[in-house]
């Protein structure tokens, strides 16, 4: 993998930090009128999603992390490995819990979801921004609440539980913004 | 071969709105008045505004400036000559001291071959000025005077490098080994660069800029006086502690303003200097700067006791108009000039 100099570095750019794939998110420049040149990097790690603030020489290079984004259709999971293929090539890729994490809970068959490969491994599964699942479980509420006041939890298909109007009841298939859980609407039919 | 059209198309799109200033024109309005207040303010003080060279012959060997440069075919010869465009006014403004010219300021651009930043254009707007008879912390006190003019600030405090290293890094910048520097640097989160660091001037103005720079000067502006000798630049070694020159820094919310020094007039130390930088940049694998013979001649001719000290016009703005960002008080920044 090349390396990288620190002027080079830009929102987006992949490097490795301790033996960690991390994304650039931020990078100032920062010089004395006397001296040393240095950057002040923001960085992401993209395995423990922690995000620093690192400060390098100016002209200083890292290392280039072989990371790379492809989109890959959710097949199944066999409990230990969630499996996934590309719809052209029908080649399959396998990633663990760990890169699943906590997206376990929106992977929906057939979706297309985006995996982050680093050296050809899966780190990380990111959803679609929108899934549509079944609700297993919710109590009935009140029939008559039709502006979706005050909500009550559902549990979904897959074990997440959302927030849902008092309408939506058990067995309709719900739209969720799986950024940051919400309930959307329920599914088109 | 001309690009594919959709290239062309591309940029046009993406540059079209770069015709247009960056700065609103009301900044660029208070720009301006800010500029008549200082003017205003050496007028008042008999300080002589003077214009010199943009372009010269010779830069700076400084390790850690990069000039731009050009080509010039002097009339009558057929060579091309190296011009370079400068990184402060300061050998120019010295020749004229040495010339016998009394008190004098300059507001004019300087150029740095560096990368933009918040704080950095690669041209940008210095104010220089030198005072005939003054010593460092003399020029001190008349900063202050024009930042409380300026920037409405309160009084500056002053406090020397050293302090300001035991207080807010736990170490003693005079004293300490490479390998206690090493150590510090790293316990405050720089391991990356510390460990592969031998220069301690480098890791002291990386602990300056990123651990001391933040703490001093919040609430109102601060001179950071006593650079180590290593770092004198073109200012003279204490008489009193040769560990320590006489070059001082200015710092106010985070931003360096300006630098300063009680001027080295001896032209055999200067000398040594600038040689020992051309030495730094052999190590370095930079190319050696010829020294400017002109500055090193009116040296010799003799300069005045005098302090001296460049001012960041720029950031003095972003200051007075609360800018986040050096963009919006410039017209054109590098990126749309």
């Amino acid at each position: 993998m090349a390396n990288f100099s620190t002027n080079e570095f830009k929102a987006g750019l992949k490097i490795m930090l301790d033996g960690e794939p991390c994304n650039v998110l931020e990078n100032e420049y920062v010089k004395p009128g006397k001296g040393q040149a240095f950057n002040r990097v923001k960085i992401r790690k993209l395995i423990s999603g922690k995000v620093l603030e690192k400060t390098f020489k100016s002209g200083d290079s890292v290392e280039g992390a072989d990371v790379m984004d492809t989109d890959l259709s959710y097949l199944y999971t066999d409990g230990e490995f969630w499996h996934f293929m590309n719809n052209e090539t029908f080649e399959q890729i396998a990633a663990d819990e760990k890169a699943v994490g906590e997206n376990v809970k929106w992977l929906v068959e057939n979706d297309n979801c985006t995996i982050t490969l680093w050296n050809g491994s899966p780190i990380a599964v990111t959803p679609p921004n929108f899934v549509e699942l079944e609700i297993t479980e919710t109590d009935p509420g009140l029939k008559g609440d039709t502006a979706g006041t005050g909500g009550k939890p559902a549990t979904l298909a897959t074990g997440a539980v959302v927030r849902v109007p008092l309408f939506v009841q058990t067995g309709e298939v719900i739209k969720v913004d799986t950024r940051n859980g919400e309930y959307v609407s329920r599914a088109q039919k | 071969m001309s690009p594919p059209i959709g290239l062309i198309l591309r940029l046009t799109m993406d540059h079209s709105s770069f015709w247009r200033p960056v700065a609103t024109i009301e900044s660029l309005r208070k720009r301006a008045a800010l500029l008549a207040v200082v003017r205003k303010f050496f007028a008042d003080r008999g300080v002589l505004e003077i214009e010199t060279p943009v372009l010269s012959h010779a830069s700076v060997t400084d390790v850690h400036l990069r000039a731009f440069s050009s080509q010039f075919n002097y009339p009558g010869s057929n060579e091309h000559k190296t011009l370079y465009l400068q990184t402060s006014p300061e050998f120019a403004m010295k020749r004229l001291l040495c010339a016998g010219s009394g008190s004098i300021y300059q507001i004019c651009k300087a150029f740095r071959n560096e990368e933009s930043g918040r704080f950095h254009n690669p041209e940008f707007t210095l104010l220089e000025w030198y005072r005939v008879g003054y010593n460092h912390f003399q020029l001190i006190e008349e900063i202050d005077a024009l930042l409380q003019v300026t920037l409405n600030s309160e009084p500056l405090d002053i406090i020397t490098y050293q302090q300001a290293f035991i207080k807010f890094c736990q170490l003693d910048p005079l004293t300490c080994s490479i390998s206690e520097l090493q150590t510090r640097s790293s316990e405050l989160g720089f391991a990356n660069i510390a460990e592969n660091e031998q220069d301690p001037d480098i890791l002291l103005q990386l602990l300056c800029s990123e651990v001391v720079e933040k703490q001093i000067g919040q609430r109102r502006p601060v001179a950071l006086v006593g650079f180590p000798a290593s770092q004198a630049a073109l200012a003279r070694i204490d008489d009193t502690d040769p560990r320590v020159s006489c070059r001082f820094e200015i710092y106010f919310k985070g931003i360096e303003l300006a630098n300063g020094y009680h001027e080295l007039t001896e032209p055999e130390e200067q000398i040594q200097r600038f040689n020992q930088d051309n030495i730094q940049r052999k190590s370095l694998g930079l190319p050696c700067m010829t020294i400017d013979e002109y500055f090193v001649n009116a040296l010799q001719h003799g300069m005045p006791e005098c302090a001296g000290v460049a001012l960041g016009f720029d950031r003095l703005c972003m200051l007075a108009l609360g800018a986040e960002h050096i963009n919006q008080i410039t017209a054109f920044p590098i990126r749309n000039a």
